[in-house]
């Protein structure tokens, strides 16, 4: 259960605080929680997540965690994806999911909203060309509805086609049979996602109070 | 009536003198008196048998009420249709009741008096019920429930607030002198100040209908209206109770009480909703056999809910409100997909009736004498307070719930808010309720209110439109994508959730899964039929309303181009078909038609929703156009699939049922279309045998005309096959029936039967089947598959399809029993997706 540890003097934390935007309080709880969930190693792995148990229930869990390990979302230019990632990097993927302040201009914001999408669209784009392909979409359509029951993979791969239609029409017009829509690009993702208010789907509220003691964490 | 008058010999004249002047005066003569004058009348004159008498006084209360529903549906007409100009400036709500001002002046100057206006009962009982209902069966229950603790603090806090600032300050002035001489204690104005409290969800949804504010702000608005109306209501008998207690009698435990009570009747209301919720769920999981009457027991089981309360004490507007938005989901699933349209057409229909007879009615009500009573003071000090506690208890509201809000309530919104504080009928109803030995200035009271609703719902609701535009405020984001954006909502959820998971952190996430979870698990369980269960996916249901949409769009589209057999360019399909077709047809038979058919689902698709522009918001709450769209598509369907689908016996025989709409599946039917044809093949094969041959081909010309006066192309295209089927069966042996009937049995098994939906294998692509006449000797695909049909059946057969439009009834027969279910394979895209509504 839940590990107080001594916190580590604030100095690394002010460093991260600027660079995620968390404030110091909200990095000492995430900083324990993290140290719970990797048992008090340095490093997290794959497996020290998908042993939460509430995420057990959770359909996109694998694209979930992988967003965790993904390169890509770390903010540092680079691809691919690793093993293990320490505390920065959990709180750069966290930082996503943060409500941002308050008093920021017009265009702050939308470069915080092109972050949030990138990062959805990453966790889309699988293999990283720039591109979610009908295969890939189809794959998390799949995930998405595999735990309604009776949807079968064939409705799944229905549904997924036919958004990946609605996206060939809105973002490039009417197409001609003969032409193949090769898959969805980040510049027609943003487009299809304009009307959507990012900030009530992708933001949570991280509390200064700790509450990391009522989740139930079972290590395997 | 009056025409029958005429009969009726001894008393016509009387009668055509006394009753005219009635009619004409708005059917308002004081109606006892005539009575007897009738009465005494009939009596008086009964000398002989009477052939036809006419008793108006028998059909009076009846009459006089649909006289006036039927004139406020013309009302309601006549606003509708106004110049567009002055709809666009006007809410709809505010010309009612100007129109009510002019009707109430009809009658006024008829009758020197209001003999019509709108009492309390009436609308308590009969014209609000439903509205509340309906607000709340189409209430979109995410959004209202994840703000709905915005809504409350909106809906009890705000409403007290109102409550307590416009009586305290209203009897502040009073003691100041600014009234002069009234005979109002301090409790009057609190009770006064109680019923003028609240937002009215008639007012409120019939202007913010027209101005598409986003989602967030129309749920806080709408939400709030919806739910103070019962905290008034509850509040106003608090108050009321406190009057007539008497102020001296009044200590620290009947305050209590009051609290008390105010809380048992708010949650006893809406508990109570919600146990007649499940009872209606639970009733619609067994009413499959009676899916005629089905959707009726919505309507009763919420007015019961609502009289319930109302007989216990309790608020009856939460309780029918909760009842509405808990029942929802699973009455829609349980129940037929039919008998849910019908729910949402009544719906509608009796809302927007009685919103519309609602604010005629107010408008008439106003021209009485009676009730004005003038005190400046006190009239424009309440508009004036009313309009600025409004403002500053949204303000102070929203401020302490920005401070918990994730997405913080931006300041224009605040402003539309506040400003969209519309009173309306409730608040008048409750004040015509008031009692006036209690209160003596309950007039004084009653003209405040209609002034505040007036004002409010005429000048604020003119320039609520041009506010909003003003302000910018944020609108309904208008957009074409359906399906991907639901899809996208679904992944956020889910990722919000895990991140919260991740994070360790009970949130709003959290229980929002949790709830579903134990929804899912238990309570669908519970209320939900388990095969309506299995179909209820949300995104399935967007879906399946989709490709419905797209189906109705494919039909419309190819009679737009004069014929199903539309040329279009998936040439490839046709091309593989007729491949795989010449070789083994039998066997693959069923899978190409699935498969073709799913291919041209994927085209129709995708060239069909950049057609589909959907111009209603995501969130329609509104009374009005909610189905204004659907209705449309009903109707094209409609039209569409009469025309062109296999018409069966229904257009001969007339059959009533009281329980049944499906003609079509009657078993009878298919049983007596496959006698027919059986017999008519016998005849056929007799014939043959007797070398009764066919003679000539018809007249390519004389059909020709025909096909070109046809509109629709699957007769003419049906027209072209049987010339082909002719030419080439000419001269053909009939003994071919035998061996080939089994191959035909199954092609047609596969679903070729409906050539409606499939237009490419009737005619090469490119070209329309009737300008083809060059290539009438080649045969096309399906007069190939049909050559061995006799010839002689064919022929005769020929004339008669064409008049008939329908190629399918004989046909039909060969395979009807047998294949009925999978008939409708190729019409349907995607088949193995669709449920079975049954």
């Amino acid at each position: 259960m839940g590990s107080f540890q001594s916190l580590p003097d604030d100095h690394p934390y002010r460093t991260l605080s600027q660079k995620t935007g968390f404030s110091l309080e909200q990095i000492a709880i995430l900083h324990n929680r993290f140290k719970q969930l990797s048992q008090n190693e340095e490093t997290l792995r794959r497996d020290d997540l998908q042993t939460i148990q509430d995420l057990e229930s959770n359909p996109i869990r694998y694209e979930i965690i992988e967003a965790f390990f993904d390169k890509r979302n770390f903010q540092k230019d680079d691809v691919g994806s690793v093993d293990e990632i320490g505390f920065e990097e959990f709180l750069t993927v966290m930082s996503y999911f943060r409500a941002p302040a308050h008093n920021i201009t017009e265009e702050q914001k939308e470069e915080m909203r092109r972050a949030k999408l990138r990062f959805l669209f990453n966790m889309h784009d699988t293999d990283n060309d720039g591109t979610i392909t009908l295969e890939e979409y189809r794959h998390v359509v799949e995930e998405l509805l595999s735990r309604s029951g009776a949807l079968g993979r064939e409705t799944a791969k229905g549904i997924a086609d036919a958004a990946m239609l609605e996206v060939a029409s809105i973002s490039v017009g009417p197409m001609a049979p003969d032409e193949f829509y090769e898959g969805i690009t980040f510049e027609h993702f943003l487009k299809i996602l304009k009307g959507i208010e990012i900030e009530t789907r992708m933001h949570i509220h991280f509390l200064n109070m700790d509450t990391t003691v009522f989740c139930k964490h079972h290590s395997a | 009536m009056p025409s029958s008058v005429y009969l009726c010999l001894s008393r016509a004249v009387f009668l055509v003198c006394f009753v005219n002047p009635l009619i004409m005066q708005g059917l308002s003569e004081d109606v006892n008196e005539i009575q007897d004058h009738h009465h005494h009348q009939q009596k008086e004159n009964l000398t002989g048998l009477p052939i036809v008498t006419f008793r108006w006084h028998h059909v009076q209360t009846p009459y006089l009420v649909i006289i006036w529903v039927f004139v406020a549906g013309l009302a309601k007409l006549s606003v509708v249709e106004l110049s567009h100009h002055v709809t666009s400036v006007f809410p709809e709500s505010g010309l009612l009741i100007m129109l009510g001002f002019v009707l109430g002046g009809i009658v006024w100057g008829a009758d020197m008096a209001q003999t019509f206006k709108l009492i309390p009962p009436t609308f308590f009982y009969y014209l609000l019920p439903q509205i509340i209902l309906d607000a709340s069966y189409f209430m979109p229950n995410k959004l209202f429930f994840s703000n709905l603790g915005a809504i409350l603090i909106y809906a009890i806090f705000g409403t007290c607030w109102n409550a307590a600032t416009v009586g305290l300050s209203l009897w502040g002035c009073y003691e100041a002198g600014v009234m002069g001489d009234l005979d109002i204690g301090l409790l009057q104005f609190l009770l006064f100040g109680s019923l003028i409290a609240a937002v009215d969800p008639v007012a409120v949804i019939a202007v913010f209908e027209e101005v598409h504010v986003n989602e967030v702000l129309f749920i806080l608005v709408f939400g709030e209206s919806l739910l103070n109306d019962g905290v008034t209501v509850v509040l106003y008998n608090v108050f009321d109770a406190f009057v007539s207690l008497g102020g001296p009698r009044i200590d620290a435990a009947e305050i209590f009480k009051g609290i008390f009570s105010f809380v048992v009747v708010a949650f006893g209301g809406s508990f109570l909703g919600i146990v007649f919720a499940i009872l209606l769920s639970l009733l619609t999981r067994c009413t499959k056999h009676i899916q005629i009457i089905e959707a009726g027991f919505i309507f009763v089981v919420g007015y019961l809910s609502y009289l319930t309360a109302e007989m216990l004490s309790l608020s009856a507007i939460l309780s029918i409100t909760f009842c509405g938005i808990c029942c929802q989901k699973y009455v829609n699933a349980n129940m037929d997909e039919k008998s849910v349209t019908t729910v949402r057409h009544a719906m509608k229909l009796l809302a927007n009736g009685s919103e519309t007879m609602i604010f005629l009615f107010l408008g008439i009500t106003a021209i009485d004498t009676e009730i004005w009573v003038w005190n400046t003071g006190f009239i424009l000090l309440t508009l004036l307070f009313v309009f600025i506690y409004r403002i500053i208890g949204t303000f102070l509201f929203t401020w302490m719930l920005n401070k918990f809000r994730l997405v913080p309530i931006e300041v224009i919104d605040q402003v539309v808010m506040s400003y969209g504080g519309l009173r309306g009928a409730v608040a008048y109803g409750l004040a015509a309720m008031l009692d006036e030995d209690k209160i003596p200035e309950k007039n004084l009271m009653i003209s405040t209110t209609l002034i505040v609703v007036y004002f409010t719902v005429i000048l604020q609701g003119i320039t609520m439109k041009p506010l909003v535009q003003w302000l910018k405020v944020k609108r309904a984001a208008h957009s074409d994508l359906k399906l991907i954006e639901k899809l996208n909502n679904r992944a956020f959820d889910h990722i919000l959730a895990a991140v919260e998971d991740i994070c360790g952190r009970i949130g709003d996430n959290w229980w929002t899964r949790g709830w579903n979870r134990f929804e899912e698990n238990y309570i669908s369980w519970l209320l939900m039929k388990s095969k309506a269960r299995k179909n209820r996916d949300y995104l399935f249901n967007i879906f399946h309303k989709l490709n419905l949409e797209d189906a109705i769009n494919y039909v419309s589209e190819g009679e737009r181009q004069g014929s199903l057999a539309f040329s279009r360019s998936d040439e490839a399909a046709n091309v593989d078909f007729k491949k795989q077709f010449g070789s083994e047809f039998a066997d693959v038979m069923p899978n190409i038609m699935v498969d073709v058919s799913n291919y041209e689902l994927g085209i129709e698709h995708f060239s069909v929703t950049s057609i589909v522009k959907d111009t209603i918001p995501s969130v329609s709450l509104d009374i009005h156009g909610q189905d204004r769209k659907n209705a449309m598509d009903d109707i094209n369907a409609h039209h569409l699939l009469q025309q062109h689908l296999y018409r069966s016996r229904k257009n001969h025989r007339h059959k009533y049922s009281r329980s049944h709409f499906s003609i079509n599946q009657n078993e009878d039917e298919v049983q007596e279309i496959f006698q027919r044809t059986m017999r008519s093949r016998l005849e056929s094969f007799k014939s043959a045998k007797m070398g009764v041959n066919p003679a000539k081909k018809i007249t390519k010309h004389h059909k020709k005309e025909l096909m070109h006066k046809m509109s629709n192309g699957h007769t003419d295209s049906t027209g072209h096959l049987y010339e082909d089927e002719v030419d080439r069966a000419v001269g053909r042996e009939a003994g071919a029936i035998n061996s080939t009937f089994m191959r035909d049995m199954y092609t047609m098994g596969a679903g070729i039967e409906n050539p409606v939906f499939l237009p490419d294998m009737d005619s090469p692509a490119h070209s329309p089947p009737w300008l083809m006449e060059t290539e009438a000797v080649a045969p096309s695909q399906r007069a190939q598959r049909r050559l061995p049909w006799t010839p002689n059946r064919l022929r005769r057969l020929a004339p008669m399809r064409i008049s008939t439009c329908s190629t399918d009834s004989f046909l039909m027969a060969d395979v009807s029993l047998t294949l009925e279910e999978h008939d409708e394979q190729p019409q349907t895209d995607s088949e193995e997706m669709r449920p079975v509504f049954d």
